[in-house]
Order: structure tokens, then sequence, then C-alpha cells
């Protein structure tokens, strides 16, 4: 199993994460190593095997539609990094050309 | 008399009797905690002024005759668990200064039985560890040798109880982080069944695998507290609706006629060290003393539950994690004027090294042309496990093995090698990824005073066979008893 840095890179950037250049070559080889030890797996026949997703017997879990107290704006808010009024503050979207 | 080292079992007898208050238990485990902390840093917040509040409260509560077996008992909380009004870090940096505005499911649970809470404690950051070394605030050390890690990623938990420095504490277990710290430090630690106790509040790691549970001095002590937190809850659709039984019942049952599979191949692999494997098995030998007989079980594709595991964990970690984008909550890097550089500065600040690895690994197994070869394959791997699992479970009622392949390694040791931290999972990752409870009981010491603990498994909601055998094996034996050597 090989990773190479550019390949780091990209899942990185999927990832949003940034990965300066002098970490990029010793994290692929720790993913690297820790794929090839997952690449034992191919040994395991799972040939019709259905997969599981979750351990419990549990399907839908239904319950009634209610009107419930929930959070008040100000609580939803109290943590925001930057606001105004009742809404949270992001920096542009788009960058201006 | 010594109160932060009662039980809460004893201690509920003499706060009910009012021999003592729980304003007296609590400031002298604030005390302790005092002592203590500079040499083994179990925790990431202090709560005196809350504490001392609500052991004022409990004490008026005992004496108007309302006493429940947590009313005045001082507990410790897992940063992984939200807390209203009182920070919660889940030992990272990019939650440095979130303060929830609401109560997980548990502590709602716990306040209502007016327990106190005397602190946070240090995990590893999101949970992603086995050493609380990936803590983003500091390193924990085991009250044993503060030299060794205290196991993770419930280390703060597993210690502060080893220490005597809360009565018992809550964890969470993903792939063996409260049974593995519980082994190492010398206490006694339940998985519960995925779907028992309400993830509601609690941060999550790998949203299939997470589960609350109970760190305790004594077996009798997780039965209380898991008592206390098990049930449905209409917020955590995963929760399951199956009613809680008495688990002090449990406590007065029988050993005698259970059926105890052993696994023989965990008792033989290449990584378990050989006094680990004998003091196991003379526990196991301490168990058919009690009446219980030993059936051999196989449980062939739990040699593959590590592989399973570092797929289907770090790609749930990669979706969850994904919440902490600098915008609703948490740390934001204020200097980026685009989002896109926001979300890439915040994220790469705020996570540090064991959580983007995780969160690569993830992003990497999910994305386009890998799904097949990994997620789906570690999960069909999983399917396979469960298999074992219910066929070795109509042969015996429980599981014993080991929980650890070694005693608490130093700290340091696995710090340049992800992998090496990964195989210490390898006996207590099977439970979780089957979804069934374990429990890990002291049962000896290492040859260098460390100690080594059984772990015991069942089937679903099988928790009080568990119970049942710990505490039998509790009782018989003098391991429990042991104190660190601070």
């Amino acid at each position: 199993m090989k990773i190479t840095p550019e390949e780091v890179m990209h899942v990185a950037g999927l990832a949003r994460l940034r990965l300066d250049s002098d970490r990029v070559d010793k994290v692929a080889q720790q993913l690297a190593d820790i794929l090839t030890y997952v690449d034992t797996l191919a040994q395991v026949d799972t040939q019709d095997v259905p997969p599981t997703a979750h351990a419990t017997a549990l399907t839908n879990a239904f319950r009634e539609d209610q009107v419930r107290d929930h959070l008040r704006p100000e609580e939803a808010l109290a943590n925001a990094p930057a606001k105004e009024g009742l809404t949270f503050v992001v920096p542009k979207v788009i960058a201006s050309s | 008399m010594t109160l932060h080292t009662l039980t809460i079992t004893r201690a509920h007898d003499l706060l009910k009797a009012k021999t003592i208050s729980s304003v007296e238990l609590t400031q002298a485990v604030l005390d302790h905690i005092a002592r203590m902390e500079p040499q083994v840093r179990a925790y990431l917040t202090v709560t005196p002024e809350h504490a001392l509040a609500q052991a004022q409260a409990a004490d008026t509560a005992i004496a108007r005759g309302e006493v429940s077996p947590l009313t005045g008992i001082p507990l410790a909380i897992k940063d992984v668990i939200c807390t209203h009004g009182i920070r919660t870090t889940c030992g990272s940096k990019i939650l440095g200064n979130f303060v929830p505005p609401y109560d997980a499911f548990v502590m709602q649970q716990l306040n209502k039985m007016g327990a106190v809470m005397v602190g946070k404690l240090n995990m590893d950051e999101f949970a992603m560890g086995s050493t609380t070394e990936h803590s983003a605030f500091h390193p924990t050390s085991n009250p044993w040798n503060l030299a060794h890690i205290p196991g993770g990623s419930s280390g703060g938990s597993a210690a502060a109880v080893s220490a005597d420095m809360c009565l018992a504490a809550l964890g969470s277990d993903t792939g063996g982080s409260i049974r593995q710290p519980a082994s190492h430090c010398g206490v006694v630690g339940l998985k519960p069944t995925y779907g028992r106790v309400s993830r509601f509040g609690l941060v999550a790691f790998a949203s299939s695998l997470d589960q609350i549970g109970p760190l305790g001095k004594t077996v009798a002590d997780c039965a209380l507290l898991l008592q206390a937190v098990a049930g449905h809850d209409r917020a955590d659709a995963t929760c399951a609706p199956h009613s809680v039984p008495d688990y002090s019942v449990a406590l007065g049952q029988t050993v005698k006629g259970l059926k105890i599979g052993i696994p023989q191949a965990h008792f033989e692999s290449p990584g378990l060290d050989p006094k680990v494997a004998d003091t196991v098995m003379r526990a196991v030998k301490v168990l058919e003393e009690l009446g219980a007989r030993t059936v051999a079980v196989e449980l062939p594709h739990t040699q593959y539950g590590v592989a399973a595991y570092y797929v289907i964990a770090p790609c749930e970690a990669s979706s969850n994690l994904a919440r902490y984008d600098g915008v609703k909550y948490g740390l934001r890097d204020s200097a980026a004027d685009q989002l896109l550089d926001m979300y890439h500065n915040t994220r790469s600040e705020g996570f540090g090294a064991e959580v983007q690895r995780r969160v690569l690994i993830g992003t990497y197994a999910l994305s386009a042309g890998y799904y097949d070869a990994y997620y789906r394959k570690a999960s069909q791997v999983r399917t396979l496990i469960m298999r074992d699992f219910q066929e070795a479970f109509a042969q015996c009622d429980l599981i014993a093995s080991p929980v650890t392949p070694t005693p608490a390694p130093a700290i340091g040791a696995h710090s340049n090698d992800p992998l090496a931290m990964y195989m210490s999972d390898v006996y207590t990752l099977p439970a979780n990824l089957a979804g069934i409870p374990g429990i890990s009981v002291p049962c000896g010491l290492s040859a260098d005073g460390l100690p080594i603990g059984l772990q015991l498994m069942a089937s679903h909601f099988q928790e009080e066979k568990l119970l049942t055998v710990a505490h039998h094996f509790e009782q018989a034996t003098e391991f429990h008893k042991a104190r660190p050597p601070l």
C-alpha cells in the first residue's frame, strides 16, 4: 500500500484540513502503514455476507411529532465565535476578484 | 475518617444515617483532588463551587428523607459528556471554550438523583486514543506508576477513581475506552450494550459504536451508576426501549452453573504478555472454584477486529467531526477573510495529530473508488464478528478474555507508532463492533506492580450476568482492595 503526497493533499482538502508541506511525507507514511494493516481484511471471504451498519435490532424509531421546548435563539448563539443579532456571522463565501 | 476513599455503597449508608454530610464528603474529595492533581492530572475542570452547592442541596434533601442511592455522592464526568453551563472540551482545543447550553441525558438523570459533580475528566481528544496522551491539554498519569499511561480514552476517569479523586465516574467506550483504562488503573469499568444508555449530549465520535458507562471502585458501585443512567430516551433514536432490570438483584444471583466461554486464541496471540495471560487464566480458575463451568469457544473473525474497527470508526469520525467548522461554537481562525480558508485554518489549528490522522483515514476510505474496498468490506467483516459471538453465546453465558495485551506502557512508548497503539485495543474492540456489553474487573498485578484486568463479555442486554460474575469474583478475591502506592 502506497499513498502519494498528492493523494494525501487531495484527501486533506476533502476533509477541510491544511497539511503543511513538511508534514505531508510523514502523514503519507503513517496512512500507508495503517491501510496496509487494514488490507488484511482482504483475506476474509465476505461473499454473500451483508454489511452491518449498527449492532442493534432496532429499525425505525418512531415517535409522536410534538411541540416541545427548545433552546432559545440566544442560548443557541451563546457559543458563536461571531454573531450579529440572532445570526451567525461567517467570512465571505465567494472571493471578490 | 478518610472520606474520599469510600465506595458509593458505603458513603450512601453513612449519608443516610446522617453520620456524615454530603458537604463533608464532597469537601474531602475536593481536598484530595487538590493534593493529588499536581501528580495525576486527571481533571480538565474542577468545579468546587458547583459541587458544594449540589452537596448542600443534597444535605437538605437527606434531611427531608429524600435519599436516592446517589444523593450527595461526589462523581466526576468524562469531558465528552455535555454539562449545562460547565465547559465541555472533549479534550480538544477546538472545543476549548465550549459551554454547553444543555445537559446530556445521563447528566439529567444524575442531577435528578441528587448526585454531586466535582469536575470534568481528561481524555484523548474526541476519545480517539488509548493512552490519554492525545489530550490537547495535558497527559494523565497512572496512579500506580506516574511514568506510565492510565490507558484511554477515559484515562482521566480511571485515574481519578483509582486515586480516590472521586467516588466513581462516567466514561465512554467506542473501542475499549472504559474497559482498557479501568484495567490499567485497577478499577471496575463497564461498557453497556449499544443502546442501553442514551447518547444525547455525548459528543459523537463513531456513532455505531459509542456507549456511555460507569467506572467505579467496586462492581456494586458500577451497578448503581448504570441503574441511574440506563433507560430509554426519546432524544436518542438508537436508545433501546427495553425495560431496565434492577441491577442490584443481579449482584445476589449465583455463579453456579453459569458457562464461561474461553476463546483459546485470545490467550495465545503473539502480542500477549505471558504474565497477563497467566493472571487472567488464574482468574478463570477462581470462577470455576465459584461454581462456573468453562467451555471452549471459537471467535475466528475477532482477529480482524482491529482492521475492521480502524476503517469503521475513522469513517464515522470523519463524518461526525465535519461539524467543527468554526461557525456555531468552538475555535475559529478569525484572521481568514474567506470561508474556505477559515474552515481549513480552524480545523488544522483546532484538531490534534491523532484526530487529523483518523479524519484523513476516514475521508480516504469513504472517498470515490475506495468505499467498497474499505467501508463495505469492514462492515461485512463486522457481520462475521457478530455471528461469531452469536454462535459462541449459544454455548455459553459469558466469555472471558484479557482486557489488554500488556499492562500500562510507559508514557511516550507509542508516540511515533499509531498502529502499535491501535493493537492495544485488540481484545476490547470486538464487543463494540458486536454491540455487546463487557466489563473489566481487577484480577492481579504485573511484576512491576501495574494492574491487570479480567474482561467478561455477555450477549446483548445481559449486563446482569456480567455484574453477577464480576461481583462474585471481586468478593472472592482481594484485588479490588489494592490501592495505588501514592
